[in-house]
């Protein structure tokens, strides 16, 4: 079997973009959650928000980019140039055997969203006036337009597609990745996730789910995964673009390796679109089965990047999930939720523990759980809260739970040459 | 920790890995020739189109009139009261086609090891008309009036969410966007779970987006033709091609594991034999790529390939692009070549799943469907076009058929399906 | 409107979510909690907004997770509503 390393790393989180202050942001404990500034959210129930302090043209997009592409879709451009960069790789693959998938939840939701204000003159009309419409709406109307935009910006010839599994999407485009390079379609993959849904149409339906927290007193320490006092998840936004490469392609050219991606799966709940069942059984099985695909024990998990999203419901049943499947394991293996600190970006979210999890391989250290004060009896973990640890770390499981009952999971574990470095 | 350096090399649970090219058991039909595999099928052998001027909402103000709408589809016998305040029409499709794939292949998902079976979508708008209406909620009376099923109703996922709860289909499942080529990249999606020890599938895309706001989308993205007569609007590969129709709709299908099938015996349509999907970075178009890729996955060499299902932009450009990269691979007039989805329109992600399921029901007939509107293809494209009427096997039976799709953008895909027998 | 009856939260409950085969919401159906409705939480909330927007009040959460039933739902909606009219 091929075997797939990440060689490099892309990310624009909330907060300023960069894998650097991404890690030191995660590795500080701070939070980069706020009272919403994208738009105005007085009338929304929930009006907090982790947002990216993020300049276009100062991340390096010209203003034709800037004015066309939606701003996930910005994101995703700036991380995968941070990520080619960062793997050294420019200039030097077989165009043809590279290829790029992205995750999205929404897509370009942001464009979508203003560009119906305008279309429906602010809503007086539903037989829209087309001629008001920018000419790359089409873009916004088939996420496709991101990756395609991606793989142009990295010059991909292989295959190339949007995968979009709600709030799993993310840790899927990376294992549908995997899945690419170990069958031998690419020795190359740009992948990722990227979200931008801090919008007025997304922050109203998940008012009307009242899934979000409403805790706008006090929106630094709004996003408490695993606390008693949890009331919802803080809408986040950003991307995290990875390079993965076949093993031997990478050792050939003598690249820096963050990590083996060993073990990916993903089954559905098919119980609800919005609901989980509480035994968490299919998450179980998606942990079993990636586990069995790296050939890992629980006893050889270091950390768990858990989804975190700090909603009664998810944290109650990721706990009942980490149990059944990692068994005594589960009590002793620290767990995090980074979402504490940049808040649940959906689709692009998994991408972003993915990347937070090579990192922690790569440098030895467990990000923590902020905002975590008073522990929840019905999540009985160690949840790693407040502060980071420096620990040897060479196994990591990170999982995703997403709307439309996708539960994913992947395996990452030290690179080969680790011990050596 | 030592495990760590160990070469993964175990398939993940269920079931073992096996490399045994997967069958296709079921087939589900939603088309704006037909509803329903066999309706859509006569249909499609007989030239009938389903491009008619719109009638889903009032297009006398735009400057492009006609669609392929998917026809005499009562919702209430699809959908149950419950899902009904929560479905866009696009989902209601889904689960339509999703049956009739399912009831088709005689599965019962049920019977199935715990987690053996998933659904893999491919899907280019979500629920957009859904998202229209809550759009407008939202800019005419503020967020409060916006739907709670918003949150899942209009995104990519929902087709592939709402079968899996219908059907319990609870294994790997997925979705994918690549415009026009998704249907494709979700059945060799399908084929890759399948090989990673899933049992059954259920495969293929369909889209809808016929409302105001999806034909604001679709008139921003160009591309339409502003033919006014049905009968002469699409015309793929003609010298006067003018552009496409849009249109709503596609195919699902249930992809199993060979001896899965074999073992209940199941009646097989035909084998997913190979795929290959590849971009256009530079403008140059890689479709031929993606076609000889497929085909060597397949380990089919172009001789054997006895009809294409082609792309069929119909526009003057990548029509010709087209051409020369099935002139170059099979040499010009080499292979009977048809466009059957110039009888629908181009329905996104739901075209080239169709044109699988059309692909798979000429194997079984033995009868090429015909290209319509189009009566020559331009001279210089040396394409041996099936128009007219169906075209029956010269010789040898037909065995082995390519479909090609591209997505806008850059997108290319490829397909090849062998008879059951083959 | 300053109390919400039975056959308005029927009339919503139908609009808003459908209604489960095999159940009659017409029946005797005060007593019986959502889920022997047919109903999920998703119902109740989309039913919940509606509610809100209709009748201009807002529905506090935890409050929500204890109406249950019909019954309950009813007592806890009128009780906002004649405090409402109370101030």
């Amino acid at each position: 079997m091929r075997r797939v390393v990440i060689t490099g790393i892309g990310v624009v989180a909330p907060g300023r973009p960069g894998t650097k202050e991404f890690w030191s942001l995660l590795t500080d404990g701070r939070t980069a959650t706020r009272a919403i500034t994208l738009f105005d959210a007085s009338g929304f129930r929930s009006r907090i928000a982790a947002e990216a302090d993020f300049d276009p043209q100062e991340s390096g997009l010209t203003a034709e980019q800037a004015g066309r592409l939606d701003r996930a879709a910005q994101f995703a451009v700036v991380s995968a140039r941070e990520a080619l960069a960062d793997s050294g790789l420019a200039g030097s693959y077989d165009a043809t055997r590279t290829g790029v998938t992205l995750g999205s939840a929404l897509g370009c939701t942001t464009g979508l969203d203003a560009q119906y204000g305008v279309v429906s003159e602010q809503g007086t009309r539903t037989l829209v006036d087309h001629t008001k419409a920018v000419p790359h709406l089409y873009d916004y109307f088939v996420p496709s337009s991101m990756a395609a935009e991606v793989a142009r910006t990295v010059g991909a010839q292989g295959p190339v597609a949007l995968v979009s599994t709600g709030c799993t999407s993310g840790l899927d485009a990376v294992g549908h990745a995997v899945d690419l390079v170990r069958e031998g379609s690419a020795d190359v993959m740009v992948t990722g996730a990227a979200e931008a849904p801090i919008t007025p149409i997304t922050a109203a339906c998940f008012d009307a789910i009242r899934a979000t927290s409403t805790r706008n007193d006090e929106p630094e320490t709004a996003s408490r995964p695993f606390d008693r006092t949890r009331n919802g998840f803080v809408l986040g936004e950003g991307s995290a673009v990875l390079v993965i490469e076949e093993y031997e392609h990478a050792r050939a050219r003598g690249a820096h390796l963050y990590a083996e991606i060993s073990g990916f799966a993903s089954r559905s709940n098919a119980y609800h679109m919005t609901g989980l069942r509480p035994d968490g059984i299919e998450m179980a099985a998606a942990i079993t089965a990636a586990l069995a695909e790296a050939e890992l024990e629980p006893g050889d998990i270091d950390y768990v990047n858990a989804h975190g999203s700090g909603t009664k419901q998810n944290d109650k049943h990721e706990t009942e999930a980490f149990k059944r499947s990692l068994g005594q394991r589960a009590y002793e293996v620290p767990v995090s939720s980074i979402k504490s600190m940049i808040g649940h970006s959906l689709g692009a979210i998994g991408a972003l523990e993915v990347a937070a999890c090579a990192l922690a391989i790569e440098h030895d250290t467990v990000p923590p759980t902020a905002n975590l004060h008073e522990p929840d009896p019905a999540c009985d973990l160690d949840y790693t809260p407040l502060t980071a640890r420096r620990q040897r770390t060479d196994a990591v499981l990170t999982v995703g739970s997403g709307f439309g009952g996708f539960q994913s999971a992947m395996i990452l574990t030290s690179p080969p040459l680790k011990a050596d470095r | 920790m030592t495990t760590v350096l160990a070469a993964p090399t175990a398939a993940p649970s269920p079931g073992a890995s096996r490399t045994a090219a997967p069958v296709v058991t079921g087939i589900g039909v939603a088309a704006p020739n037909g509803l329903g595999t066999e309706a859509w099928w006569s249909a499609v052998l007989r030239g009938r189109s389903g491009i008619r001027p719109v009638s889903r909402f009032d297009a006398s103000g735009y400057p492009v009139k006609l669609a392929g709408e998917v026809p005499g589809f009562v919702d209430a016998e699809h959908v149950s009261s419950r899902l009904m305040p929560q479905t866009d029409r696009v989902t209601r499709l889904s689960l339509a086609a999703a049956k009739e794939a399912l009831d088709d292949a005689g599965a019962d998902p049920a019977q199935l090891p715990e987690h053996a079976a998933g659904v893999v979508t491919a899907n280019s708008f979500g629920g957009f008309e859904f998202g229209q209406q809550e759009l407008q909620a939202l800019w005419s009376k503020g967020g409060q009036h916006v739907s709670a099923y918003q949150s899942f109703a209009w995104f990519y996922a929902v087709n592939s969410g709402q079968i899996s709860i219908k059907h319990g289909l609870r294994g790997a499942s997925g979705v994918l966007v690549s415009e026009q080529a998704g249907g494709l990249d979700a059945m060799a999606h399908a084929r890759r779970q399948i090989r990673k020890g899933a049992e059954l599938v259920v495969t293929g895309g369909i889209d809808s987006a016929l409302c105001p706001w999806g034909w604001a989308a679709y008139l921003a993205g160009g591309g339409l033709t502003d033919g006014e007569d049905p009968a002469r609007a699409y015309l793929p590969f003609a010298e006067d091609a003018s552009g496409h129709v849009a249109g709503e709709g596609g195919a699902l299908l249930v992809l199993e594991g060979a001896e899965e099938a074999r073992r209940r015996g199941a009646r097989v349509h035909g084998v997913l034999a190979g795929h290959a999907a590849t971009f256009d970075a530079d403008g140059a178009s890689r479709l031929g790529a993606a076609a000889e890729l497929a085909l060597a996955d397949a380990g089919v060499h172009p001789d054997e390939i006895d009809v294409v299902f082609a792309d069929a932009a119909g526009e003057r450009g990548a029509d010709r692009a087209e051409a020369e990269a099935l002139a170059a691979l099979f040499g010009p007039y080499g292979v009977p070549v048809t466009a059957p989805k110039s009888m629908t329109g181009r329905l996104a992600a739901g075209g080239a799943a169709l044109d699988v399921a059309a692909a798979l029901l000429t194997l079984r007939d033995q009868l090429i469907p015909p290209t319509t509107g189009t009566e020559l293809p331009a001279e210089e494209y040396r394409l041996d076009l099936v128009t007219g009427a169906p075209a029956p096997a010269t010789g040898l039976p037909l065995r082995t058929a390519l479909v090609l799709a591209r997505g806008r953008g850059g997108f290319n895909s490829a397909v090849v399906i062998r008879a059951a027998d083959a | 409107m300053e109390r919400l009856e039975l056959d308005d939260l029927k009339r919503i409950l139908r609009e808003c979510a459908g209604e489960e085969e095999g159940v009659d919401l017409d029946g005797d159906v005060l007593d019986l909690n959502w889920f022997e409705l047919g109903y999920d939480s998703l119902a109740v909330l989309q039913t919940t907004g509606h509610i809100e927007r209709e009748y201009d009040v807002l529905l506090d959460e935890e409050a929500l997770d204890d109406a249950d039933t019909p019954r309950r739902y009813l007592a806890m909606v009128n009780e906002v509503l004649s405090a409402r009219a109370a101030v």
